[in-house]
């Protein structure tokens, strides 16, 4: 099998999936480099599976392209489907059977003569940690368990391209860094991972470059770094020892801090989001000679507590949080993250 | 599945994932050439049979069902239409088997709607494969499941009485069509596996017209008496060839116009409702 070193994995214009009044995926724009983790980022509902299912050959889009490794995914759909492997939101194996029936089954659907099937079977069991659970049907398997054998499905044949829909969703941290670690290594290997998630921890961890989407359309694309710099590094929580202070501790923020300071409904706590770069600027005036965006969050925040103390406001508790997913919604939206149920088909 | 409760456990006892086997086991890029058609569908046979092997409950259909069949309708009828039950059993033992058949064709739908509601199916459409040899797994599990029947109902038929002229060979003739049409009877209910949305409407489908074509046919009573309009109907149910085909076949004598009759509207069968299942399967 060939591989194209050059070119990218993926690349979609004007993608466009309806199901009845809904445009579950309405106008996608992509360019997936090859060789490295791609996340999707957006919230339930958003158009993410639908756009993995158009990607991996199991829809059919309704107008614009799509093409992965250069085959298009309608003319070419076989060309695509031998170098993509889709695991999906829901366990995509066979509960009936056991985790060696699936992996043979599977193996063997792909060409290899039963002894080899059965060999991979055991090779992938065993680098999975399932080696115990082999003879035991799926679906007396646990959470973690099940994401292991259905990545492992997944990697029977090594793909090129491989859809990971929302892996971690529903699983516990410790089974969720360790579908991270399989993840890594996967892409160490050198296949393209495309991974769709609700969470921007998991595309921070994983992704180089992230694309959100939100009712069907990309709002935003870049690498992390850009993709923050243009939602803000992240937001400082503060409790304050005294509710009379807050308006004093609010210009302070604002002056030091190129930030949206918003007051909380806790007469004490105030946050402030920083690092949003233009967005701020564009307001914040009468900021510091120092461009406060320059900094990163954290010298920001130390930089925001030693201006605090200075004009003798008592800070009880402070914490510096990661844009959550609602927060990059608002900025990029100006709507918060919708929790709608994700179309299916 | 409420397994939620005990996820927790058995994860904390659940081995680390290995990095570096992981890595050897990726770094083996080597591909095979794709299975033929055959090989796929063979496969796909497997894992029906496996899923028999998981949950043996689900040969009920197979066996007590066609056990109750045979028992009840010989007995209800037998009297009254034969005179004797014993008489009646040489008549009705043939219909009583392709009806049990042609119905327990329809699970096949059930089967195939099931699946698509979980996340397998969408793992068989994605890999590079001969597309229908999904289906046709489906229907090579199902042959045995109608071969089971047929065993079965013979078994009891012979038990109660039955003595087909036929002799073996008849009797052998006789199932092997019957296979051959239920094998392409049941791509009706593939496709409509696909094309409803749940279980209980793929049942209903089946059940609105499995009962008038098995019941509207020759298996309980000869068509003579029924009116013209009901004869023009059983006249051109296929499965009432079928049912004069086996009747023939196990009395020992081939009817070759009957058998004709079935072979063409098997494959009819398969070209049309193979070509609708395949064509809903893509788009799917």
């Amino acid at each position: 099998m060939s591989k194209s070193t050059t070119g990218p994995a993926i690349e979609t214009s004007g993608l466009v999936k309806t199901f009845g009044e809904t445009r579950a995926v309405d106008g996608i724009d992509l360019v997936v480099p090859a060789g490295s983790v791609y996340g999707v980022l957006g919230p339930n509902g958003a158009g993410k599976t639908t756009a993995v299912k158009l990607l991996a050959t199991l829809l059919r889009p309704d107008g614009g392209e799509a093409r992965v490794f250069g085959h298009d995914v309608l003319r070419e759909a076989d060309a695509v489907r031998s170098r993509v492997s889709l695991t999906g939101q829901y366990a995509s194996v066979d509960e009936d059977l056991t985790g060696t029936e699936n992996l043979v089954l599977l193996g063997r659907l792909l060409g290899h003569r039963k002894p080899a099937a059965r060999e991979r079977a055991a090779q992938l069991l065993e680098a999975f940690g399932l080696t115990d659970a082999a003879s035991r049907q799926v679906k007396n398997y646990s959470g973690g368990m099940r994401r292991r054998i259905d990545i492992a499905a997944s990697i029977l044949n090594t793909p090129d391209l491989l859809f990971l829909d929302e892996p971690t969703t529903g699983l516990d941290p410790r089974s969720r860094n360790q579908v991270w670690d399989i993840v890594r290594a996967v892409v160490a290997q050198g296949t393209t991972v495309l991974l769709t998630t609700q969470y921007l921890d998991e595309a921070d961890q994983l992704a180089s470059r992230i694309a959100v989407i939100d009712h069907g359309k990309v709002i935003a694309e870049g690498t992390k770094g850009e993709l923050k710099a243009s939602v803000g590094a992240g937001a400082i929580h503060l409790r304050l020892r005294d509710a009379a202070q807050r308006p004093e501790a609010e210009k302070v923020l604002l002056r030091t801090l190129d930030a949206q300071v918003q007051t909380d409904p806790d007469p004490v706590a105030l946050t402030a989001r920083i690092g949003a770069g233009t967005v701020a600027g564009a307001w914040a005036a009468d900021r510091t000679e120092t461009a406060a965006a320059d900094l990163g969050a954290a010298d920001q925040a130390a930089r925001a507590l030693s201006e605090l103390t200075a004009a003798g406001i008592t800070v009880d508790s402070f914490s510096l949080g990661q844009p959550s997913l609602d927060e990059v919604f608002l900025a990029l939206t100006d709507h918060p993250a919708t929790v709608k149920e994700e179309a299916s088909a | 599945m409420t397994t939620a409760p005990t996820t927790d456990d058995r994860s904390a006892e659940l081995a680390p994932v290995s990095s570096e086997s992981l890595a050897a086991v990726l770094i083996a890029k080597e591909r095979p050439p794709r299975p033929s058609a055959w090989s796929a569908s063979l496969t796909f046979g497997w894992r029906a049979v496996l899923k028999i092997k998981h949950v043996p409950e689900q040969l009920f259909d197979v066996t007590i069902f066609p056990i109750m069949m045979t028992l009840m309708f010989t007995y209800l009828f037998g009297g009254a239409l034969a005179g004797s039950t014993s008489e009646y059993l040489q008549f009705l033992l043939p219909g009583i088997m392709v009806m049990s058949v042609v119905m327990i064709t329809m699970y096949t739908g059930v089967s195939v709607n099931t699946d698509i509601e979980k996340g397998v199916f969408d793992r068989f459409r994605t890999l590079p494969i001969w597309r229908p040899s999904t289906m046709v797994g489906y229907l090579l599990g199902d042959l045995l499941r109608y071969t089971l029947a047929s065993l079965v109902i013979l078994t009891v038929g012979l038990i109660l009485g039955f003595r087909p002229e036929g002799g073996a060979a008849g009797v052998l003739a006789a199932i092997a069509l019957l296979l051959v049409f239920s094998f392409a009877f049941s791509w009706v209910w593939t496709m409509f596996g696909l094309l409803l949305r749940s279980e209980k409407s793929v049942m209903g489908v089946s059940m609105m017209v499995l009962f008038p074509a098995t019941f509207l046919s020759n298996v309980f009573v000869n068509p003579d008496t029924m009116p013209g309009w009901l004869q023009a109907f059983v006249d051109v149910n296929p499965i009432a060839h079928l049912v004069a085909a086996v009747r023939a076949l196990m009395a020992g004598s081939w009817d070759t116009g009957e058998i004709s009759w079935v072979l063409i509207s098997s494959a009819a069968f398969v070209a049309v409702f193979g070509t609708l299942t395949m064509r809903l399967y893509n788009r799917k």
